[in-house]
Formats: C-alpha cells, sequence, structure tokens
C-alpha cells in the first residue's frame, strides 16, 4: 500500500488557531448594525390547553416595540420526517414553556419587558406526562390531527391514539427461540430524559429584504435542511429556496440539539414581518433546557432467551418512548432504536416494537447517540446478569455472541465488515479484565464493568453530501463543503482528505463552516455520516481536480497520462524523471503553447456521495426487506470504579474504550472524541437529572440544579484504542464514531457498581443517593 | 448613565453604562470585544471569565460600573504578541473542540500560572474548575496545562 502522507496522521485542527486566539466567531458574536431588532417569546404556562385569547395591546405600549406575532400569522406546520410542529402554538400549547407568541423591539429591554404584557387566556385540558400513561385507553389525545399529518413513508401513526410511530420488526421464530433456551431473563429499564448542554445557547439571526431575500445566520448542525425546511414552511409567502440562504458562524457544541429546526424558525418567519430589519432571536440557559429538543426518555420491557453456554436464541425488546410534544425529528430516533435493539449481537430470533408515543413534555429528539445509549443501557445490563447467573465470564459470554460481518441483522441485511471482536480482545487486556482490582481504603468497594456498543447513521436512504475543489493562483486550495464543524473536527479532516490526493499541504487548505449560497448540498451534520458522507464526497471532488491535472498534463506535454502523478504540488511522471509541473504554475491560468496559445484554466473539483444501495422499502409488519443503515460501528468499552459506602459517591478511576472506526483520518481527532464522549457518558449516569413538576415545568434548568462535570469529575484515567477495519465505501475505509462514544458508559458504569455492591440498578440516572439508598435497603434486607 | 474608564487589554476606555449594566454585555455589545462569551448569565459556566486585576472573575456577575478605574484582560488581550505557550500547547494537542469554553478557560489557566508557575494536577483542576465544558472531558486542556508549567 501507498504510504500515507496526510491520511492518519494527527494533524492539528485548521481551525485550532482560532479557538485558542479568541477569534472564533460564533453566531452572537455576530455584528448587524444598528437597525437590528430583538425578538423575546412568550412562554405557554401549561403542559396542555387550549389558547383562548391574546391580547397584545399592553405590550404595543411599551417604548420601542415594533409588533406582536403569534401562532395566527404563522398558520403553518413543518418537520424533519413529520410535519407535527408549529413556528408558534396555533390553538393548543402542548408542553410547559412552549412560544405562544413573540415582541419584536428595538432593544431586549424593552422585548422583554414587553413580553411580560402580553395577555394570553387558557383553558386548561388534563396532561399526559408518563409515556405509558399516555398509551392507556381513553388517555386525552396530544395531537387530535395526527392522521392528517405528513410524514415520511417509513413511519406508522396510529390515528386517534397518542402513538406516532411503531417500529416493528420480526426475525427468526421468537416463540421456538424462547422454547429453546435454557434460561429467559425478563425485566424492565428506565431511562430518563437528558438535556444536551451545549455551552453555547441557539441563536439565530434573520433578515428578509425588500427584494424577498431570506437570510438567516444560525448556530447550526443543519444550513442546508434549515434552508429547506424553511422554503417548504415559509412557501405560502412566495419564498422559493432560492431565496433563502442559511450562514453557520462557529457552533459553540451541538450534540443533536442544534439539528434540524427548532427555534432557528422564528427568526425566520419574524424576519418577514419586519422587512428590511435584521431580527435576533436568542435563547437563554433555561430554555436550552426546556425548549429546544430533549433527549427522549424510554421504558425498555426486555427478554432474553439463551442456551447454557450463553449463546442467544431469542429476543423480545418492547420500547415505549416518551417523545415529548412533537416528534418530528424524535420519531426517527424510535425508528432507529427499533431496527437496532438486538444490540451488537448475532440474534436469529427477535422482536421488537419500539413506541414513539406523545407525552406533554418538551419536543424529544436527536441527541449523541440518537437512542442507543438508551437501549444499551438494559441490553448491556441483561447481558451481564445472565452471564454471571450461568456462571459466564461477562466478556466470554459477549464474544460467544459478539455480531461478525456477514451475520443478518435484525432487519435482514448483511452486517458490515467490523472489528467487534478486536475490540473486546483489546478492551479486556487493557483493563486487565482477568485480575481483580483492590479498593483504596475499608469504606471502599472497586468494580469493574464492561460493556459493548453499535450504532448505525440513521438517516433517509438518500442522504447526500456534495464538495467543490477550487485552486486558487498560488496552488492552494478552497474547499467548499457544507458539513459543519461541531468541535469533532470536520473541517480538519477534510482537509486531510484532500490533501492526501493533490499532495497541497493541509496548511495551504482552507474550508469553513457554510453559507448556503456558496457551499454545495449536504443533508445535516449528524449521525456520525459527514467523515464518511462528505469524505466520500471529498475524495471524489478531489479526484475529479486531480483527473483535470492529469488530462491537462497529458495533452499539452505528450506525456502517458497513466503515468503521471503528484508529489509535493508539482506533476510528476512514472517514466520521466526530469518531468516536472509545478501547480501553481497552471492551475489558474492553464499551460502556455509553443504557439503562445494557453490550455486549460481553473482547475475546480466536484465531488457527490450518495448511498445508492440504502432503501426503507420494507414490509412494516417486520421490517425485512430493505437496507435501512448503510453500516454500523462498533465498539467495546471497560471501567473500573470505587465507590464510597459511606456516601454513595462513584469515582471512576479508569475506563478503556475501543471504537473500530474503519480509518482514523485523524487519530487525535478520534482520541479527542473518545475522552469527551466517555464524560458525557458519565455524566447521564452518574450526575444529570431532570426534575419536572406536577405541570410539567422543569424545575431545574439551569447548571446549578442541573449538574454536568466539571475537571474535578473526570476519570482517573481514560484509554482510547483504535481498531481499523475499514468500511468497504468509506473514504481510505473510515466510518464514523463520534457519537458512539458515550454509548457504552452507562451500562457499563452500572454492571460495575453491581460487581463492587450486589446492587443492580435497572434505571438511571445512578446518583450517590440512589446507591446509598439501595445500599440501606440491601443492609436491611442482609438483616432480615 | 455615567461615564466609566478602565483599561482593557493595556488600552484606556471609557464607555456611558447604566447602574444594572452587566460587565459581560458592556464588553461584548457596546464596546465589542467578544471572546467572553455567555453560557448561563448566571455564574455557573465560566465561558464569560476575564481576567480583572490579575484575577480570573465571571464577567456575567459583575456591574459595569464597578469596573471604574481597573485593569481588564481577554483573551484579545493575551494574544497581542502571537500565541502565549500555554496557547500553542492547547493548539498543538487540539485540546478544544467547539471552542466555546476556550478563552474562559485560558483565561483561568493564565491566571493559575502567573500566581503559581508548577501547579500540581489537583491545582491544575481546581482552577479550571469554574469554567465548564461539554466537548472535550477536559484531560486534554489538563494535559497542555501541565505540559506548559512543567517545561517553563
Ligand atoms: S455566563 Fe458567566 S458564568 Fe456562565
Ligand atoms: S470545547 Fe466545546 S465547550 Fe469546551
Amino acid at each position: 500500500m501507498e504510504e500515507l502522507k496526510f491520511v492518519g496522521h494527527p494533524a492539528v485542527r485548521i481551525d485550532g488557531k482560532e479557538k485558542v486566539t479568541g477569534a472564533a466567531v460564533y453566531t452572537d458574536d455576530l455584528e448587524f448594525g444598528p437597525d437590528l431588532l430583538y425578538a423575546e417569546i412568550v412562554e405557554g404556562p401549561h403542559a396542555h390547553a387550549m389558547i383562548r385569547a391574546i391580547d397584545a395591546s399592553e405590550a404595543m405600549k411599551v417604548p420601542g416595540v415594533i409588533c406582536v406575532v403569534t401562532g395566527k400569522d404563522f398558520p403553518y406546520n413543518f418537520g424533519l420526517y413529520m410535519k407535527d410542529r408549529f413556528i408558534f402554538a396555533q390553538d393548543r400549547v402542548r408542553f410547559f414553556g412552549e412560544q405562544i407568541a413573540a415582541v419584536v423591539a428595538r432593544t431586549p429591554q424593552a422585548a422583554k419587558k414587553a413580553a411580560r404584557l402580553v395577555q394570553v387566556n387558557y383553558s386548561p385540558l388534563p396532561k399526559v406526562v408518563s409515556p405509558l400513561e399516555a398509551l392507556r385507553e381513553g388517555a386525552d389525545l396530544i395531537h387530535p390531527d395526527l392522521k392528517h399529518y405528513e410524514h415520511v413513508p417509513w413511519f406508522f401513526p396510529k390515528p386517534d391514539t397518542n402513538i406516532a410511530h411503531h417500529r416493528k420488526v420480526r426475525k427468526g421464530n421468537v416463540e421456538q427461540g424462547f422454547a429453546e433456551a435454557d434460561y429467559i431473563l425478563e425485566d424492565t429499564y428506565e431511562v430518563p430524559r437528558y438535556a444536551h448542554c451545549a455551552i453555547e445557547y441557539h441563536a439565530a439571526v434573520a433578515k428578509y429584504d425588500h427584494s424577498g431575500r431570506l437570510t438567516v445566520w444560525a448556530s447550526s448542525q443543519s444550513p442546508h435542511t434549515q434552508r429547506n425546511l424553511f422554503a417548504i414552511a415559509l412557501a405560502p409567502l412566495g419564498i422559493r429556496h432560492n431565496d433563502v440562504r442559511v450562514i453557520a458562524p462557529h457552533v459553540g457544541g451541538g450534540f443533536g440539539s442544534k439539528a434540524g429546526v427548532t427555534m432557528e424558525i422564528i427568526a425566520a418567519a419574524i424576519a418577514t414581518k419586519v422587512k428590511g430589519h435584521p431580527v435576533k432571536v436568542l435563547w437563554n440557559r433555561e430554555r436550552e433546557f426546556y425548549n429546544t429538543y430533549q433527549r427522549l426518555g424510554v421504558v425498555a420491557k426486555l427478554k432474553i432467551g439463551v442456551k447454557s453456554d450463553g449463546r442467544i436464541t431469542a429476543l423480545h425488546h418492547s420500547l415505549f418512548w416518551d417523545a415529548g410534544a412533537y416528534v418530528e425529528y424524535g420519531a426517527n430516533v424510535v425508528n432507529a432504536v427499533g431496527l437496532s435493539a438486538i444490540g451488537p449481537y448475532r440474534v436469529d430470533n427477535a422482536s421488537i416494537d419500539s413506541y414513539c408515543i406523545y407525552t406533554n413534555l418538551p419536543p424529544g429528539g436527536p441527541y449523541r447517540g440518537f437512542g442507543y445509549s438508551e437501549f444499551l443501557f438494559g441490553l448491556e445490563s441483561h447481558m451481564e446478569r445472565m452471564a454471571k447467573h450461568l456462571g459466564i465470564d461477562p466478556v466470554e459470554m459477549r464474544r460467544r455472541n459478539a455480531i461478525r460481518a456477514g451475520d443478518i441483522t435484525a432487519y435482514g441485511a448483511k452486517m458490515n465488515p467490523n472489528g467487534l471482536h478486536q475490540a473486546i480482545d483489546a478492551v479486556a487486556k487493557e483493563i486487565k479484565w482477568h485480575e481483580t482490582p483492590s479498593p483504596s481504603g475499608p469504606d471502599m468497594a472497586i468494580g469493574k464493568g464492561f460493556s459493548l456498543f453499535w450504532k448505525a447513521p440513521a438517516m433517509p436512504p438518500n442522504t447526500s453530501s456534495s464538495c467543490f475543489l477550487k485552486f486558487n493562483e498560488d496552488a492552494s486550495i478552497n474547499l467548499l463543503v457544507s458539513g459543519m464543524d461541531l468541535g469533532q473536527g470536520f473541517l480538519t479532516v477534510m482537509a486531510q482528505i484532500a490533501a492526501e490526493i493533490l499532495s497541497v499541504p493541509i496548511s495551504k487548505i482552507r474550508t469553513e463552516n457554510p453559507d448556503t449560497d456558496r457551499n454545495p448540498y449536504e443533508w445535516q451534520t449528524v449521525a456520525s455520516h459527514v467523515t464518511w458522507g462528505c469524505g466520500n464526497a471529498v475524495k471524489r471532488a478531489a479526484l475529479d481536480a486531480r483527473e483535470q491535472i492529469f488530462s491537462l498534463a497529458a495533452r499539452t506535454h505528450d506525456v502517458p497520462k497513466d503515468l503521471l502523478y503528484l508529489e509535493d504540488e508539482v506533476v510528476k511522471c512514472k517514466r520521466r524523471p526530469g518531468f516536472a509541473l509545478p501547480l501553481k504554475d497552471f492551475v489558474i491560468h492553464g499551460i502556455q503553447m509553443e504557439d503562445g496559445t494557453f490550455k486549460g484554466g481553473p482547475i475546480m473539483g466536484r465531488g457527490v456521495f450518495m448511498p445508492e444501495y440504502a432503501s426503507t422499502k420494507a414490509d412494516p409488519e417486520t421490517s425485512q426487506g430493505g437496507h435501512p443503515n448503510v453500516h454500523y460501528t462498533v465498539g467495546a468499552a471497560a471501567a473500573i470504579i470505587e465507590i464510597d459506602k459511606q456516601t454513595g459517591r462513584v469515582q471512576v478511576k479508569k475506563v478503556v474504550e475501543a471504537v473500530d472506526c474503519g480509518k482514523a483520518i485523524n487519530p487525535s481527532l478520534v482520541k479527542g472524541q473518545i475522552t469527551g464522549g466517555i464524560l458525557q457518558g458519565i455524566s447521564t449516569v452518574l450526575y444529570e437529572e431532570m426534575k419536572f413538576d406536577h405541570r410539567g415545568k422543569m424545575l431545574n434548568p439551569n447548571f446549578t440544579d442541573y449538574k454536568i462535570p466539571t475537571a474535578l469529575d473526570i476519570p482517573d484515567e481514560v484509554i482510547p484504542l483504535i481498531i481499523e477495519v475499514p468500511e468497504p465505501d468509506g473514504p481510505y475505509g473510515a466510518r464514523g464514531m463520534g457519537e458512539h462514544t458515550m454509548l457504552p458508559v452507562a451500562p457499563m458504569i452500572a454492571n460495575a457498581i453491581e460487581d463492587a455492591l450486589g446492587i443492580r440498578m435497572k434505571s438511571m440516572p445512578i446518583t450517590a443517593e440512589k446507591i446509598c439508598l439501595a445500599m440501606t435497603g440491601l443492609k436491611k434486607q442482609q438483616e432480615k | 448613565m455615567k461615564k466609566i474608564s478602565f483599561t482593557l487589554n493595556g488600552e484606556l476606555r471609557q464607555v456611558d453604562v447604566a447602574p444594572n449594566e452587566i460587565l459581560l454585555e458592556v464588553l461584548r455589545y457596546k464596546i465589542g470585544v467578544k471572546s467572553p462569551k455567555c453560557g448561563c448569565d448566571t455564574g455557573d459556566c465560566g465561558a464569560c471569565t476575564v481576567i480583572l486585576n490579575g484575577k480570573a472573575v465571571r464577567s456575567c456577575l459583575i456591574f459595569a460600573i464597578e469596573i471604574n478605574g481597573q485593569e481588564i484582560v481577554t483573551l484579545e488581550g493575551l494574544s497581542k504578541d502571537g500565541l502565549t505557550p500555554l496557547q500553542k500547547a492547547l493548539l498543538d494537542r487540539n485540546a478544544f473542540q467547539c471552542g466555546y469554553c476556550a478563552p474562559g478557560m485560558i483565561l483561568s489557566a493564565t491566571c493559575l500560572m502567573s500566581g503559581n508557575p508548577h501547579p500540581s494536577e489537583e491545582e491544575i483542576k481546581e482552577s479550571i474548575a469554574g469554567n465548564l465544558c461539554r466537548c472535550t472531558g477536559y484531560q486534554p486542556v489538563i494535559d497542555a496545562i501541565s505540559e506548559v508549567t512543567k517545561k517553563h
């Protein structure tokens, strides 16, 4: 194999210097001049109510107020996968804190003051705040119009119920599988809602100018999808796709929260009412918690049958998702899990029911891991428990069942090449699985836990990425793509791929976050798919440019094209040692011939990628027949933890995680994802907890009461391991791994807690308080 | 409105502020210094950290009027003469991801290092414990700080 000069190297991030000098510009750092207007949201103080009347007359009297807009001004619904959402509540409020209206004013102070003066008259309705409650006979309907909503063909809503989607998977003969089992374990696991907690708020500024051009600057994971959804929702105003321009500066953390469309559409819509003025909508920390997407909660009922040697004979997984008031994005989380809730195992007989259930809580939506963390908590807890029951080492139990390339997934497609077995072995070795660590004192208990993980990108089958590559006079390059660098290092990785093919150093490649007018199409930066999808588009664009370079060199210099190659920005020939055409001599101005004419012209590469084998067409009763997932990324992790038996406090001593990313295009960035993802996972299992009161109001929407870890809460040691079993259609074999890093953490910690204390925790979070209570319960039991 | 004057990154600045105006907002929206960020407005996240008379403080908790006659440094001031060894180490290690916490984090660590050039790992963690980061897991930032404080 040829030696790679850029791919596979720990290059320094191309946006690194901006970020360590404070030069990086985020949406709220942009300047819009003295004409900028500010919008403040009026929120509904009920989880479920009808809106009777809105009176803005007092608000309009506040000096500086320009206008007040309400749902009546925008009777449009929108949504990514199902159009069940509204720019402002129409006649009904469906969660506490939902946007009812907005006041637009010349200063933020005036807008805030006036927003408090908007009078809204409500008639409260009975509310439903848990998924099981929402399923009960006679439960109030949160979306009586469900049957009229447009949705993607792979959703199956149940009209006149609160079920927005039911993903049903049937494979093999489950009954027979359970009949053949020597041991069956059945239990229920609960995972509550979580918040993303990106440190930057959502922010959007929109301007609808007098020529009918709508420009939106937003902190966004999805510039093109936002353009698309704005254009569709605002089409009644005569707005077309090419009238809308989304510009995305740096994003201060996304984790799914800034994917699809949420508050940005408020700015876009308001702008159409204040033509000519830019208008800013800036969220605050509280709204970050209760009025963006939240991670969905789930109640998962799991039943697995195994032979006495640990081999799985059958699996049934029922997942009841608390999907919140609007599920236009969240229903696809439910769908993705439905397809994949067998976990990274070979299961011949499986049935899965994944229900997307409306509740009167904030909308559930994409969150790093897209539902996989949630079902893996139960599944990987279950595997550990079954191994212990059978007297099999839990790692060995997983080895016996771990999926291999060519095995059949729950929906009948073949599993892609993967390094799951290598990952298991590498982690077991590094954590010294067969040694028993000793606690640091008499009041301490020590334990270790293991977990596997897998995840596929969840995306429409025709998801695509594209790239333009433009050379400049000095052979530097502008690489135009529309993926977002959310911090994962996307832009750097794209530059590394182009550098590799064109032999141009990374320092000469400029690639920035996009402007939908200038940069070519990308669906969204979600699903950990951009390294793979957009990486392929970049590779194709670079190959396209290289082809143009070689063709031009061949026809102007009478050399055979197939003997040409690039080295250090120079075209060379394998058979003519002295032949050297520096790129900078011709990539813009062409090559001059003896008669004085020029050949060529600016070199511009173009690359497009769409996985043409993907399909969601399948039998709705079994999910068999399609190819909904392009591939899975797999891995394994283990932890050693120590628990203070007096306080229940858990200290994570060591975590080892191995992820098979196919090819680490930038190993430094891959390791960064692992270190960061592990702490985010630890946080969900040990610290974070949302509290809602009886009205459905979130009680702790701030960092004082909703704790995320500080530098004092990190594991003593994190060991990232990279496994590289290439993905056949990935750029240099790469597949995504950003979200995956947090997936194994919660079950791995729960397993370690059981190992340390003999207590099995089946609901998250597992706070120190819960551990203490469980220990007291255990002691009482032992005393009896 | 009251006119206040203070030193910002080595330059004398004058600005009119109302008594209830917050330093973070005055810096960002009146003066146009954008490296101090807002992540909570309640003193929890540290994104708004600035150096006030040599100490790292949260500018979202300070009234602008209080800084009359005082000295403030933001990340813009730190970067004037090229990267500091700490910035260089953070850059080389790809320590930050989204970078939103970076200005606050760097100023907190810089303050630590000026008073305590050779801190222990625990002291490093303490010094940035008020700066929340959701991306990095903190370890790469801690490693960069300890690399620099061991070397210099
Ligand atoms: S904005 Fe000041 S501490 Fe968060
Ligand atoms: S790098 Fe994103 S918050 Fe720290």
